[in-house]
């Protein structure tokens, strides 16, 4: 049904066991394949023996938010610290570093993904759509929009990830339910309580983008 | 500049009561330099209006800085060592292998023995900046002892292993039960100095400390034996309620940055003109040397109310490394060592007479942070006795969070009138409306009766089928907190621009936004036309944001200050226009007569005929018009009390113990609400958070080594949309005639009736009544199962 992100899926079931899989060399090796699953042409590159990166920081090519960045990284930083830190892009946030609050959220080829769950060397040649990138062209993004202007907010700090949810579920589910909409958000955490403005902006957004 | 000439009164005429059922004019003497009385929301342009959120875009697109997304030149990361043991004297540090290792530029001892010793910090500059004591104890898994900075977290992290400690053990205690018992291990041997709490409050100290048990702080009126044998009927029952975590989703974090002319601190914090004071006193600094700001932060809840021990680590680190420093939390961090809302145990009594007039009520409660005066005010009652003791733990420690003391309180009196009203065969309502005098609270239960359809609420347990539906309700009490002398500055510039500047600092609710509102309102201006410069102490200084005060402390002095502006344009147009001062007035964007409309020029035409380049206005919060119920230092109280009625509606399913809240209505005063849409968000915040109280959150101490078990935000469980009801907010309007702007604060009030409306919900559902919290499917049955269901 989610036709458009279903050739990510794969992968990024992929990227999150390799990531759970362990340390060290299993988890460079995991790297290392991961790599290669992400693109054919550093194939040749794994040949037969895996090829070891680390400890010290180790170039790392990210598309972010539709320009290719290159930075010198350690290979156990995570996405959200390569963002936060070289990237300077502080609009992604860390509320647990353990991926069960969400507000690190940041999408892979449109899907979203806890930042501080993958390793940045893990991201490979996907595209990196972090909340800096949503707005186009000085326009708000839709979500953007609705969530101001029903206040689906208050500290904010949830707030990137969230939107970023929501925006990537219009891409899947142009017209959702207010079932799409909570299970789309189901693993982000508001500690201001904004969910029920969150639906409502959600619901206004894609009536937006219809009329 | 100040609104605060008392000598100078005059006679006004101002809106009082609640719109839709009572509104009516109330005069009063008002202090001559404050703005004319304000007319009701429905006549003004951008009071009242549901305007959008002031930093909304910077928050939908990130731009807008949190504290640990401060980045400067040089800046280096701290981390924390925290104690392993929940109770340990500590012999001796040895800090030398962490200041060795090349990536760390200081370490500071927060936690040590001071004075003599190899390894002491008795030579090192810092020792005023820490807690001074002589024979350390560490009081609680996870305190923290010593903090080191470094150029990278990682490096950080490294010499905090590298910092040796000879911890020796102590015994302790982490149940509030088994730390009652005689013979436990004592948390305190002397406690002196620290204030203790009464079930209505804090009290002065010199309560006896007996073991972990201090007190009793005592309150009492009337008879309260007598009224218990005036008594036809009895109700009493014990209550508890489980330690509640804030769960700030941005963690507790600061930016220090020690120069050699002064010291600039970014923090997350509810009250930036307090950490200022509080950075002063450490260091010894003048307050002219002290800068902190907060461009926004992340959730507050009342556990970022003070500098705190990271705060003043961070500072004492960048004035040894002599760079900047950052120190933010990690989850476990927070979860363990940031503040909690501490367990009660209560014994509730109350007594009545036939027609439900209350007769006695006694209230005999444990815990360290009281449990409000709710039993004691919310209903009127001519005898009354109370008894708190405070009980200490080997935990963290507690600290304020939303509504501290009436949250627990509540819980219990609102259950306990409940079941007055069952044993009176009166409906709950009926009984309210014959025991609470408040208008705002009547008007309230009206109206979210009707919206909830209270008609149809069943007898309690009658359903029959696994499913159970309930209706429950419940009430609010909290103080109109003011901070007197709070401070804001509106300034006018030359082309017209507004400017609105005060320390005050807005945590999420919106301030920003309504100060923008009431400057716009009497400028005749549009809300998003005023810039809005807040949370830096380089402004003048605003209010804490705590005990539901940011908005009754700084909306009158801003509209105030506007005033002083309003008048300064309006005499610079007077002779232009060729009308008399006081015939002018702002409005859509000009400045126009009253007597004659053609008479108008452009607001900014007037700011252009300024002599200077600006015109500064600077007000303060005067008195409430009517004075104050009670006052100590700047922090006041006004006449009446804030109310609020929640109504829930929930599904019981008595094979699995799932509760679901389907449905809350909460109705909700706040004198005049300047930003609905905004107040509407912070209730849906506090029902949020009194349904996870109600329903799930618990923090868990481990008896055998107590540490936090559920330190982290997936076994402490916290409401995710999927256990978000459909929220009704019922918003009164209710004019007191008390200020500039009469508006005061919803935080607070908007999270008491939560809890035991949902508990008067599943009594209503299952016909048994819960009285521990959190009410969680294991409640539930076992509730279940006592019964012989």
């Amino acid at each position: 049904m989610h036709h458009s992100v279903s050739g990510e899926d794969a992968r990024e079931g992929m990227s999150r066991r390799s990531f759970l899989r362990g340390t060290g060399a299993a988890a460079a090796a995991a790297a290392a394949l991961e790599t290669a699953l992400a693109s054919v042409t550093e194939a040749a590159a794994v040949g037969a023996a895996p090829q070891v990166v680390g400890p010290d920081a180790t170039p790392v090519t990210l598309r972010v938010n539709g320009a290719t960045r290159t930075v010198a990284v350690e290979p156990r930083a995570t996405l959200v610290d390569v963002l936060r830190g070289p990237l300077g892009l502080t609009g992604t946030k860390i509320g647990c570093d353990r991926g069960s609050c969400s507000a690190c959220t940041v999408l892979l080829n449109g899907a979203p993904v806890a930042s501080c769950s993958i390793l940045a060397i893990d991201v490979g040649d996907r595209a990196i759509t972090t909340i800096e990138g949503l707005a186009r062209g000085g326009a708000l993004h839709p979500v953007q929009a609705a969530f101001i202007a029903h206040d689906a907010l208050q500290c904010g700090f949830c707030t990137p990830g969230l939107a970023l949810s929501c925006a990537a579920l219009l891409e899947r589910v142009p017209h959702p339910t207010e079932a799409d909409i909570k299970a789309a958000i189901s693993g982000h955490l508001c500690r201001c309580g904004a969910y029920q403005h969150v639906i409502e902006a959600v619901l206004a957004a894609a009536e937006a983008r219809r009329g | 500049m100040a609104a605060q000439q008392q000598d100078s009164l005059r006679r006004e005429t101002l809106p009082f009561g609640i719109v839709g059922a009572s509104l009516t004019q109330i005069e009063r003497m008002v202090p001559a330099e404050e703005a004319p009385p304000l007319a009701p929301n429905a006549d003004l342009s951008q009071v009242g209006k549901p305007t959008p959120r002031w930093n909304g875009e910077e928050k939908v697109t990130g731009a807008v800085r949190f504290t640990a997304d401060i980045a400067l030149p040089r800046l280096l990361h701290a981390r924390l060592l925290r104690a392993p043991l929940p109770h340990a004297r500590i012999g001796a540090i040895d800090i030398t292998a962490a200041q060795r290792h090349p990536d760390v530029r200081a370490v500071h001892v927060i936690l040590g023995p001071h004075g003599g010793g190899t390894a002491s910090v008795s030579a090192d500059e810092d020792v005023e900046a820490t807690r001074r004591v002589e024979e350390p104890v560490v009081l609680y898994a996870g305190m923290a002892v010593a903090a080191v900075a470094a150029v990278s977290p990682e490096a950080a992290e490294q010499g905090v292993r590298l910092i040796k400690v000879d911890w020796r053990p102590l015994p302790f205690v982490v149940d509030m039960d088994d730390a009652r018992v005689v013979g436990a291990p004592v948390v305190f041997e002397k406690l002196d100095v620290q204030a203790g709490f009464g079930a209505s409050g804090l009290v002065t100290a010199g309560l006896p400390l007996n073991g972990n048990v201090r007190g009793p702080a005592k309150d009492a009126r009337g008879d309260a034996t007598a009224g218990f044998a005036a008594a036809d009927v009895v109700v009493e029952g014990e209550y508890r309620t489980q330690a509640q975590s804030h769960c700030c989703m941005e963690p507790h974090g600061v930016v220090a940055d020690w120069r050699a002319d002064g010291l600039t601190v970014y923090i997350s914090t509810q009250f930036a003109a307090g950490v200022r004071e509080e950075l002063a006193r450490a260091f010894s600094l003048p307050l002219n040397r002290v800068r902190v700001i907060v461009d926004a932060m992340g959730g507050g809840f009342g556990s970022k109310a003070t500098l705190g021990y990271y705060g003043l680590a961070a500072a004492a680190l960048s004035r040894q490394a002599g760079a900047p420093v950052r120190l933010v939390l990690d989850r476990q961090e927070e979860q363990v060592d940031s503040g909690y809302r501490p367990a009660t145990w209560q014994r509730l009594r109350i007594g009545a007479r036939r027609d439900g007039e209350l007769s006695a009520i006694s209230l005999l409660s444990y815990g360290s942070a009281g449990v409000g005066n709710v039993a004691s005010r919310l209903y009127a009652c001519a005898n009354y006795e109370e008894s708190h003791y405070d009980v200490f733990i080997n935990s963290g420690p507690g600290c304020a969070m939303r509504a501290p003391g009436a949250v627990p309180g509540a819980f219990a009196l609102e259950q306990a009138i409940d079941e007055l009203a069952d044993k009176l065969g009166m409906d709950p309502i009926a009984l309210r409306d014959r025991i609470d005098a408040s208008p705002a609270r009547r008007e309230e239960r009206r109206l979210g009766a009707e919206r909830i359809g209270w008609s149809r609420r069943h007898a309690a347990g009658a359903e029959t089928g696994p499913i159970k539906t309930g209706l429950g309700m419940a009430q609010s009490l909290w103080g109109a907190n003011v901070q007197v002398n709070s401070a804001c500055e509106v300034r006018v510039l030359r082309d017209g621009s507004v400017e609105i500047r005060s320390s005050v600092q807005d945590i999420g609710t919106g301030t920003g936004t309504v100060l923008a509102q009431v400057v716009a309102e009497e400028l005749g201006l549009r809300a998003e036309d005023v810039r809005v410069r807040i949370g830096d102490t380089d402004f003048p200084e605003g209010p804490g944001s705590g005990g539901s005060r940011a908005t009754a402390s700084i909306t009158p002095p801003a509209r105030n200050a506007a005033h002083q502006v309003r008048r300064h344009l309006c005499a610079l147009a007077a002779p232009i226009l060729g009308v008399d001062a006081d015939d002018l007035e702002a409005r859509g964007g000009r400045i126009v007569s009253r007597s004659d409309p053609a008479r108008a020029m452009a607001f900014r035409d007037a700011a252009a005929k300024m002599r200077t380049e600006q015109f500064v206005a600077i007000a303060s919060r005067a008195d409430d018009y009517a004075g104050f119920r009670s006052r100590a230092g700047d922090s006041a109280s006004a006449q009446n009390d804030l109310g609020g009625v929640h109504f829930a509606a929930v599904t019981v399913d008595t094979e699995t113990g799932l509760v679901r809240v389907v449905r809350v209505v909460a109705a909700q005063d706040c004198g005049r609400p300047i930003n609905p849409k905004q107040i509407e968000s912070q209730v849906h915040g506090g029902v949020m958070q009194g349904l996870g109280y109600a329903l799930m959150e618990e923090r868990i101490l481990d008896r055998q080594t107590g540490h936090v078990v559920n330190a982290d935000l997936e076994r402490y469980k916290m409401p995710g949309v999927h256990e978000a009801p459909r929220i009704d907010v019922l918003l009164l309007e209710n004019y007191q005639g008390f200020s500039a702007t009469d508006a005061y604060g919803v935080a607070e009030p908007a999270t008491v009736p939560t809890a035991p409306a949902i508990a008067n919900a599943i009594y209503n559902a299952i016909g048994v009544r819960l009285r521990a919290l959190p009410m969680n499917r294991a409640a539930i049955l076992a509730a279940l199962a006592a019964r012989g269901t």
